[in-house]
């Protein structure tokens, strides 16, 4: 008997092999450096952590700055300004959930900029904003 | 035993037959004037409450939710966009569940009566409440009649929408569907 498995298992196997790669970026969670590498890739450009404060902190000629719902410095709950409804913190080191799925960030922030600038936000915006928000500690 | 004590139990069981239906049609009174609640799909609870309180969709009609999660991007002055799988997902749930809210058919007493009627005239011609909000239906302020005047003064005060909207300022168990009146606890600032 061979020392190496049957064709039909080595088929099988790589099968699985194939699977488990591509099931890979499905289960594994991401982490807020990575999504930080995302945006830092498609900006081209270094991400300014001064930057992100000053845009998150200030109005864009809009009703709302993302501080108005997030506070000032969102290492604690923030309250929706519009439903008054508890938002846990923003910074990952206060809340592990934040910045570990790409589809959930990107989510908030198109509904987000939206209201906060009036489009959605540039890569290199996103990149500066999440770059301070991981200074927080 | 005498017919006198015989008659007093045919009186005392008379009295608890009805007695007992009286509760029993009380009961069944509650029941009908309060909201029916369903569990909530998972995808809903996920998409929805995570800005406000994710609302039983039998308080509004069919209508209301198909206008309202096909506008999310101006979802009551706030970009609430979802994709266009999730919004058909979403939209075929709250239908299938909709307009299940207590019929208020008769006016309401008090402070409620004049809204009740400007929100029920609104319903009848249109066949949903102004701007499709679940506080500006005629159920809502039939529901809500017996509430205190100082109360009623905040909900009708525009800028108290936040507080309006948010049920679990008082039903301690909205986000569980349980409108019932022994789980309400008004806060210290609206008490009258």
């Amino acid at each position: 008997m061979s020392i190496f498995p049957s064709p039909s298992v080595t088929r099988l196997l790589q099968v699985l092999a194939l699977a488990l790669v591509a099931a890979a970026p499905c289960v594994h969670a991401e982490t807020s450096e990575q999504i930080l590498d995302q945006y830092r890739t498609q900006a081209g450009t270094a991400p300014d952590p001064s930057r992100g404060q000053q845009f998150f902190t200030s109005k864009h000629d809009h009703e709302w700055s993302c501080s108005s719902c997030h506070g000032d410095k969102p290492v604690q709950t923030g309250k929706h300004v519009v439903t008054g409804k508890s938002i846990g913190p923003l910074a990952p080191a206060f809340n592990q959930e934040r910045f570990t799925n790409t589809a959930k960030v990107e989510k908030w922030f198109r509904r987000n900029c939206n209201d906060v600038v009036g489009r959605e936000c540039t890569p290199a915006e996103k990149a500066d904003v999440i770059s301070w928000l991981l200074t927080l500690k | 035993m005498s017919n006198r004590s015989n008659a007093a139990i045919h009186a005392a069981s008379a009295c608890l037959a009805f007695a007992s239906a009286a509760l029993s049609s009380v009961a069944l009174a509650e029941e009908e004037r309060n909201i029916h609640s369903v569990p909530l799909l998972p995808l809903y609870q996920q998409e929805c409450s995570a800005c406000h309180i994710a609302y039983q969709p039998g308080m509004l009609p069919a209508g209301s939710w198909q206008r309202i999660v096909n506008n999310l991007k101006q979802h009551y002055g706030v970009n609430a966009s979802l994709d266009e799988d999730t919004v058909k997902e979403l939209e075929q749930w709250l239908t299938a569940q909709a307009d299940r809210a207590p019929a208020m058919p008769v006016p309401p007493e008090g402070h409620a009566a004049r809204s009740w009627l400007a929100f029920k005239l609104f319903e009848v011609e249109t066949g949903h409440p102004p701007e499709d909000r679940i506080t500006r239906s005629s159920w809502f302020w039939g529901i809500h009649q017996r509430m205190p005047s100082a109360m009623w003064r905040q909900l009708e005060n525009q800028k108290a929408i936040k507080s309006i909207s948010n049920c679990d300022t008082c039903h301690t168990t909205a986000d569980k569907g349980n409108f019932s009146k022994h789980n309400v606890r008004a806060p210290a600032a609206l008490k009258p």
